[in-house]
């Protein structure tokens, strides 16, 4: 799996049109021919196709990355750098964006159709049409321009000296508006989708029996509903966790926060292969391993899964 | 600095007004300039190479020119337009064999060892000459340096090599790195080309990928009395929007290199304590260029070249595309080059109707659907105005019946496109004229390059007077009979439109009033900044 992802990445990167030599000499005003050729050879790139990808797969299945063109240093390094910022945002921006969504989910679908669903659900709706980077700009200039409540950029104060706690409140400041603008969005999906599950679900025949049993509305809604439209949430989750590394490479951009998805974008904008594929088989990984709690989470949830596999 | 003298200078028309405002109070030296505090630049980029002996671009001057310096920067007011910093003199020899450099005494290391002649030496043959972009044209010819004491350095040339040319290349070219950490190593891949060692007022003390890098006062700095600031922080910016916001919010205090988009510029310019500054880039100018591929038969008919700088209405690019922030170009060397510029050249003034005439003749009749031929045409992505410019371009040459394929592309693709397959009739193109037009402008139209060279001729156009011309100013070493040379050469190129030069630009450069001393020389931005101050 991981393998054909590696291979469809390179062959991706090699269709597009320009190596790293020429992304690089452009970055420094030019070069000669010579320069341009000693380049391509040091870089390796002087080499066929072929013998490239057999070179970097073989390197990967001793667990190297390899070694990053477009910044000189290994891709290890690079990765270990951003990863942290950019799961801290991912991380803070899902957990935010789904309790809220589901919580305010849990509100509108109490009683479908009722004003308070409207104006939630057209709420959402509005957020959910806000491209990130938009949304991004506004908040920045509202809250940091405007307001100056908070920074408009980067992950913590730079070159503050800052740490511990202190570090800690300060890279916390700083993530208010990225996670914020990511959660905004990603929030309204989780909101729809409760909702919808649970309009659904005061159609099904427990909850029926639950009323006639005499529950009181809250119990019917927490327990019996809510938990029910819980599910497709889960699964939402776990697709988001993919989609949000997509829409963190915006946010990170906007906000100065040197992560996985800014790093991406300057490996496709160098042609740095082995950075571009380091980066892929990591996040593939991450999703992975996002899936399979969800998978466990997911048993746990619905008594249903653990006991078919059980039984079949 | 006398106003007269400030309005000679003043090349952008629109910069002028601003100017007069904002850059004089600065401009006057104040006696006691306040010194200490952190200056927080915005940067764009990181480049993996930040060693300016190896990679002489203004990426990499932007950082480390405050930590390693050329022998000479260049000035408004010096002789030669210079200012001495690691060398405080340089002679020439009537043959042009050689030049002597008398250097700076006392000069120390960041790391404590003294800086001497074989530091010189060592950069100006094992680094500017092999390996150095630039240096690689300009020492092309270098053969030794010899070194008959501390303070001396003789550079000795196999060919005559004008003192002209040396001169005006040395802010660019000559960064000095020392010999001790460099002798005996790979020197392309030595640990200091990103921890840099150097004599410069600043010392780099740190470096965080994608956050920023921290420059700190060299308290043995060889001035007396400099720098100003105990810090300067460049912090890693990369969105466009984001180094406007975080000026305004007082998170940094300048902005160089027109981070801040010139959309932006007429808003930002009326917040309270910024200003806006288009001064200090007059050694950098960059030229808004309509590159040709003389391949293609139409393109090679000069007719339709004229044609072709007929249809452009280069008022309306300066005023719409660069916001004012420009002007026209008469020329392959900008006004800003006075040395080498002449305005006597022929021009082609916006006249479409002239243009369709001179297709007619040159027997591209309009067709049924109102268009004579189909080109391509590549807008280099690197800056805005570029791509605006290419939209525009489409529909001026729409006008004059050629139907232009606009294609884009990011910038590797776009390089190897343009420089390398040739996959292109037009292209529009920012090359950068670095003080003498030797050392990347006669590259633009010299024919025999490569494929492969960015930013050369790759339009397949030759022309033997041309190449002549060429030839003889590169070796020519009196300096009026080069400049005249040059001035043929502009009248050539101007004449026989191998490219066709529409605009002129140079940046603009956004700080706090609090910033004391900016762009007080031409290469400002990418200058040392020791005399920079930040007002409590």
């Amino acid at each position: 799996m991981l393998l054909i992802v590696v291979v469809l990445t390179f062959l991706l990167l090699e269709s597009a049109s320009g190596d790293a030599v020429d992304a690089y000499l452009l970055s420094i005003g030019g070069g000669d021919a010579a320069v341009a050729r000693s380049l391509r050879q040091a870089y390796g790139l002087d080499q066929s196709m072929a013998a490239r990808l057999w070179l970097y797969l073989s390197s990967l299945m001793k667990l190297d990355l390899g070694w990053s063109i477009a910044f000189d240093r290994p891709v290890l390094d690079l990765v270990v750098e951003r990863l942290p910022n950019t799961l801290l945002l991912m991380g803070s921006a899902t957990a935010l964006s789904f309790g809220l969504g589901s919580a305010l989910g849990i509100v509108a679908g109490a009683r479908p159709e009722s004003p308070r669903d409207r104006v939630l659900s057209t709420i959402s709706l509005i957020l959910y049409a806000i491209p990130s980077f938009w949304l991004g700009l506004v908040l920045s200039i509202i809250f940091a321009v405007q307001l100056r409540w908070l920074p408009t950029s980067g992950i913590e104060t730079i070159a503050s000296g800052k740490a511990g706690l202190a570090r800690a409140a300060d890279i916390a400041r700083h993530l208010v508006l990225p996670v914020g603008a990511l959660a905004l969005i990603y929030m309204a999906l989780f909101l729809r989708v409760m909702r919808s599950g649970m309009a659904e679900a005061w159609q099904l025949d427990f909850v029926l029996f639950a009323r006639s049993k005499g529950l009181s509305r809250t119990r019917i809604v927490l327990r019996h509903v809510a938990r029910n439209a819980l599910l497709p949430l889960v699964t939402m989750l776990g697709l988001q966790s993919a989609a949000m590394l997509g829409g963190s490479v915006v946010i990170e951009s906007i906000f100065s926060i040197p992560g996985f998805g800014r790093l991406a974008q300057e490996a496709v904008s160098g042609r740095d292969a082995p950075l571009l594929m380091g980066i892929i088989i990591v996040s593939a990984v991450l999703v992975i391993c996002v899936n399979l709690v969800i998978d466990i989470v997911y048993a746990a949830l619905d008594p249903r899964v653990g006991a078919s596999e059980s039984g079949g | 600095m006398t106003i007269a003298h400030l309005s000679r200078r003043t090349l952008l028309q629109a910069g002028s007004a601003l100017l007069a405002s904002t850059a004089l109070p600065v401009l006057a030296r104040a006696q006691n300039t306040p010194s200490g505090g952190r200056l927080i630049v915005a940067a764009d980029s990181e480049p993996k190479n930040l060693n300016p002996a190896i990679v002489a671009s203004n990426g990499v001057f932007f950082i480390a020119s405050k930590v390693v310096e050329p022998l000479a920067e260049a000035s408004f007011d010096g002789k030669d337009g210079l200012s001495p910093r690691l060398a405080t003199s340089w002679e020439g020899s009537a043959d042009g064999k050689s030049v002597t450099f008398k250097l700076r005494e006392g000069v120390k290391w960041h790391d404590g060892k003294p800086f001497t002649s074989a530091d010189v030496a060592f950069s100006a043959l094992s680094i500017w000459k092999p390996l150095q972009n630039l240096g690689r044209v300009v020492f092309a010819n270098l053969e030794a340096v010899d070194t008959p004491d501390a303070a001396t350095a003789i550079f000795k040339f196999s060919k005559p090599t004008p003192l002209q040319l040396i001169r005006n290349a040395l802010p660019v070219v000559s960064s000095v790195v020392p010999k001790h950490v460099y002798e005996g190593t790979d020197i392309a891949g030595n640990p200091a080309n990103v921890k840099l060692v150097g004599t410069g007022p600043f010392k780099l003390t740190e470096y965080k990928p994608g956050e920023y890098y921290r420059l700190t006062k060299n308290a043995d700095y060889w001035n007396k009395g400099e720098p100003k600031l105990d810090e300067v922080i460049f912090r890693v910016l990369p969105d466009r929007a984001g180094a406007g916001a975080a000026l305004e919010a007082e998170e940094i205090q300048l902005a160089a290199f027109s981070a801040v988009p010139l959309t932006d510029l007429a808003r930002i310019s009326k917040v309270p304590g910024i200003k806006v500054i288009s001064k200090g880039y007059e050694a950098l100018t960059y030229q808004l260029v309509v590159e040709i591929n003389h391949r293609r038969k139409e393109l090679a008919d000069l007719k339709v070249r004229q044609a072709i700088a007929h249809a452009i209405d280069r008022k309306f690019v300066v005023d719409t595309i660069f916001l004012g922030y420009a002007s026209a170009s008469t020329g392959p060397v900008p006004k800003n080059a006075p040395e080498f510029y002449d305005a006597g050249v022929p021009t082609y003034a916006f006249d479409v109707a002239k243009a369709n005439a001179l297709l007619d003749e040159a027997g591209y009749k309009k067709g049924a659907n109102g268009t004579r031929f189909s080109l391509k045409l590549r807008p280099a992505p690197y800056f805005n105005e570029t791509k605006q410019f290419g939209d525009y371009l489409r529909q001026a040459l729409a006008a004059v019946g050629i139907d232009a394929q606009l294609v884009n592309a990011d910038s590797a693709a776009h390089q190897k496109a343009v420089y390398t397959d040739h996959d292109f009739d037009l292209a529009v193109g920012p090359p950068v004229f670095r003080g003498d037009p030797a050392i990347s402008t006669t590259i633009l139209v010299q024919s025999g390059i490569p494929a492969g060279v960015p930013f050369s001729n790759q339009g397949g156009y030759a022309s033997k007077e041309l190449d002549d011309i060429i030839a003889r100013a590169a070796v020519t070493v009196d300096t009026a009979a080069r400049t005249d040379l040059y001035k043929q050469f502009q009248k050539l190129v101007a004449t026989d439109l191998p490219l066709i030069n529409v605009a002129e630009w140079g940046f603009i450069t956004v700080a706090r009033d609090s910033v004391l001393n900016v762009s007080n020389n031409p290469r400002w931005a990418v200058s040392n900044w020791a005399d920079t101050a930040l007002k409590s």
